[in-house]
């Protein structure tokens, strides 16, 4: 299986790149942000982009999509993070998609995978619940009584889950808190009584809600109970996807950053020469290109290994996420300071890479959390 | 790849690893532990055991010494899948490299570019072989980062050329049997333009070296005086003035190879090493400062090595990749510096001992020192992050 993407694959990423050029560029989610925007993302970009097919990619044909596999919507997050497009890409196609796709039976994948390849519906992945991601930590409750389930507990971190249509919700439905045991997924209306959301707007100007369920009451085939290792192991797999694909989105955002802060280093001058002479600052960048010549092997590795559905996945997607936000961080970092001053304004776009970094680091795992869990895997 | 392709790959690669299997030795198959342990051949070649010579003549005759060069020139012909498949079995079978060679990894791919029909079939088979052992003569107390200013001088003198000047940090120099040399057949033109490549017998009148004592307490390098050397004038590869260009090209596989692409033995794996030295705490190393250490070591180790198979398929697939040598060698040494102060950090005072039988004379220690050079032979890590900004990324220079 090379390590390079083919000739279909590139051709996508080319068709994205050109859309995203202009209508998803910085300027539009500067503008969200700036007229507060009540969805927080562009409904009518996100039309075009489900036109283009991308939010159909990863879902099978049998259900309305195109079969086209994650090493494509690698290259379509890819595309999304180089622009910082905000769209249900992530939380509806690469977190609640995943999920269903992996673990619905067939009424659920009937009932939802066109929906989403259809761009009809956003579905907020309700997993989160400290304040580090922490998959296991799970103490909200879905207890049995009769023919529903009763959910009662507060979800983090829900994306989009402000204008979410549904839900996934993680639940608990016996164990301990921590324990993987009794840990399933459940599709949820959002319109159920007794579910409440509060929009809070990040430092990226992005939107993940904050999501209480008091005694929301859903019928017991909501579960999604068609994965073979149970619940728990619905959730990894899921999120080492989504994982891998959040990797793919932050190479994006490092090689634009990267790219823009090398091309200022060309150009602006001081001491009468252009900064790029100087060599400390080469030093630096010659140690960012360098990095980043590994996080491209990385997330290739990686997302080739979801297609091929390789048992590796756990470690790939753990060595992918540690790497991509070690560099994020540090290419965010240096982007601010080789700008100098004009990097700290806000009309200044370098800065929202910035942003973007410390969200997406936290997001399903900091570099913290993976290299601990990639050293357990090597029990140590 | 059609399927009948692909079958008769099936069948080479079975027939490989059969043929292995049956012709390498048990005790060749044990990871290397020592310098000692490698066979470099040479005039003065010694091997360590029966076993060390009955496997480089079996790879000898089968062609598998430098599998992938042209049969006329003692190669097997291979093509790249086939030579993939080759060292993903003697991989498999940990089977060691039956030669080690500075000819093999440095000057063979500089030759096969540069060098006439007839300078190609004298060295390339004696390479093979391992009857001569190369050194590479660049270095010069006054020309290391700065190569170019190289000042060993060698006047044509007709028939001949005289050379006269002085070498440094040459490697294995009192091991070795000929040495390729940069040296100045130009002082008028501007200093990149006056280089030429030439090819030296040690065992030539002028000809000495003096071991140098490295901070590891071995001497595999020497200073290397030329002092009225008479080299016949066919020894020069390429024109006259052409050795700078040699020289980097040269330098692109040396860089790779410092850099541990294509590497030999297989390094210790830091975390079972963190394991046996510091132990376990609910399943947890007990110092949790060094296991953050290994676990990012870890980390950037399986990727680097992921980027290696990467850039090997875009090779492949035709994307050029150039100056990206200068990656490789950087981050590749830079890595394994790091590896070896974590390899002491763990093993703690039992990594301390420079003598004695229980340290294996101090290998730990001295291989440690070794690693520092990583970062400056073969160009330093500094230059090598020059190359990068300059090429690369375009940086402008001051
Ligand atoms: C173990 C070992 C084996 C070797 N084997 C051989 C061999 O077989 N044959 C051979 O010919 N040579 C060999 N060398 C020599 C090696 O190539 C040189 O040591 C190396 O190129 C550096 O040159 P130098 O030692 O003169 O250091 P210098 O060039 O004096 O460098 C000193 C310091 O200045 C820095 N520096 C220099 N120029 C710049 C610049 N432009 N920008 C930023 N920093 C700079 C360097 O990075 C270094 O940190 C070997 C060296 C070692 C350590």
């Amino acid at each position: 299986m090379p390590l390079i993407i083919t000739e279909e694959q590139q051709m996508l990423k080319t068709s994205v790149k050109e859309l995203l050029k202009n209508k998803g560029a910085i300027t539009n989610l500067r503008k969200l942000r700036d007229d507060s925007d009540p969805i927080g993302f562009d409904k009518e970009l996100w039309k075009e982009m489900v036109d283009l097919g991308l939010s159909g990619l990863v879902i099978p044909e049998a259900y309305g999509g195109l079969g086209f596999g994650y090493t494509g919507l690698g290259q379509v997050l890819e595309e999304t993070g180089r622009t910082l497009t905000a769209s249900p890409l992530v939380s509806t196609v690469l977190l609640s998609g995943t999920a269903i796709r992996l673990g619905g039976d067939v009424m659920q994948k009937e009932q939802l995978l066109p929906e989403i390849a259809g761009g009809n519906i956003v579905i907020g992945f309700a997993s989160e619940e400290g304040k580090h991601h922490a998959p296991k930590l799970v103490k909200t409750a879905a207890t049995l009584q009769g023919d529903s389930y009763v959910i009662n507990g507060t979800k983090k971190m829900v994306l989009d889950g402000h204008v979410a249509d549904k839900f996934i919700v993680v639940a608990r439905t016996n164990g301990a808190v921590d324990e993987e045991a009794g840990i399933e997924l459940f599709v949820v209306d959002a319109k159920t009584e007794g579910i409440t959301t509060e929009r809070i707007i990040m430092m990226d100007s992005r939107n993940a809600a904050l999501v209480h369920f008091k005694d929301v009451k859903i019928s017991a085939n909501s579960r999604l109970d068609g994965f073979t290792n149970g619940g728990y192991a619905l959730l990894e797999k899921t999120l080492d996807i989504a994982r891998i694909g959040l990797a793919a989105e932050m190479l994006g955002g490092v090689n634009e950053a990267f790219e823009r802060t090398i091309a200022y280093l060309k150009e602006r001058q001081q001491f009468g020469v252009i900064i790029g002479t100087f060599q400390a600052l080469q030093h630096r960048a010659a140690k960012m290109f360098c990095e980043i010549e590994l996080c491209k092997s990385i997330v290739i590795k990686a997302l080739k290994a979801i297609d091929a559905d390789s048992p590796d996945l756990a470690r790939l997607a753990s060595l992918a996420k540690a790497k991509l936000g070690e560099i994020y961080q540090l290419v965010s970092n240096e982007g601010i300071q080789l700008f100098g001053g004009i990097g700290m304004t806000d009309d200044e776009e370098i800065g929202f890479f910035l942003k973007r970094a410390r969200v997406v680091q936290q997001t399903l795992g900091d570099t913290n959390f993976h290299l601990d869990r990639l050293a357990r895997m090597r029990f140590f | 790849m059609n399927d009948s392709i692909k079958q008769n790959l099936d069948i080479f690669r079975k027939e490989t690893r059969a043929w292995l299997e049956a012709n390498c030795p048990e005790s060749m198959r044990q990871p290397v532990t020592s310098p000692n342990d490698l066979y470099w051949g040479g005039r003065n070649a010694k091997y360590i055991s029966d076993d060390q010579r009955i496997w480089f003549e079996r790879m000898l005759e089968k062609k598998w010494i430098v599998p992938y060069w042209e049969e006329k020139y003692g190669g097997g012909g291979l093509n790249n899948i086939e030579h993939k498949i080759l060292t993903e079995e003697m991989t498999k079978l940990g089977c060691r490299k039956p030669l080690f060679s500075f000819g093999i990894s440095m000057l063979g791919p500089a030759l096969l570019k540069f060098a006439t029909a007839e300078q190609k079939l004298k060295y390339l088979p004696e390479i093979v072989q391992g009857k001569i052992r190369w050194c590479q003569g660049y270095s010069e107390p006054g020309a290391g980062s700065d190569l170019a200013g190289l000042q060993t001088k060698a006047e044509d003198m007709g028939d001949h050329y005289l050379v006269n000047g002085q070498k440094v940090w040459t490697s294995y120099g009192d091991k070795s049997d000929w040495i390729f040399c940069l040296v100045r057949t130009n002082f008028e033109v501007s200093k990149h333009k006056g280089v030429s490549f030439l090819l030296i017998d040690m065992a030539s009148e002028g000809v000495s070296t003096r071991p140098i004592k490295l901070i590891s307490g071995k001497s595999p390098f020497t200073e290397t005086f030329l002092d009225n050397v008479k080299v016949p004038k066919g020894n020069l590869i390429n024109e006259p003035g052409q050795g700078w260009t040699i020289a980097k090209y040269l330098l692109t596989h040396e860089r790779q190879m410092i850099g541990g692409v294509g590497e030999t033995g297989t390094p210790p794996q830091l975390s079972e090493v963190a394991q046996e030295c510091i132990g376990l705490t609910n399943g947890i190393l007990s110092d949790s400062i060094l296991r953050s250490k290994v676990a990012k070591f870890e980390m950037d180790e399986a990727i680097f090595d992921y980027t290696i198979e990467r850039i090997i398929d875009e090779a492949k697939a035709g994307n050029n990749s150039g100056a990206l040598s200068s990656f490789f060698k950087y981050y590749g040494t830079e890595l394994n510096i790091s590896r070896y102060e974590l390899m002491l950090a763990l093993q703690g005072y039992d990594g301390l001992a420079w003598e004695g039988e229980a340290s294996n004379e101090g290998q730990l220690a001295r291989l440690f020192c070794r690693t520092k050079g990583n970062s400056i032979e073969g160009g330093t890590s500094e230059i090598q992050l020059n190359i990068i900004a300059k090429r690369i990324l375009g940086l402008p220079s001051s």
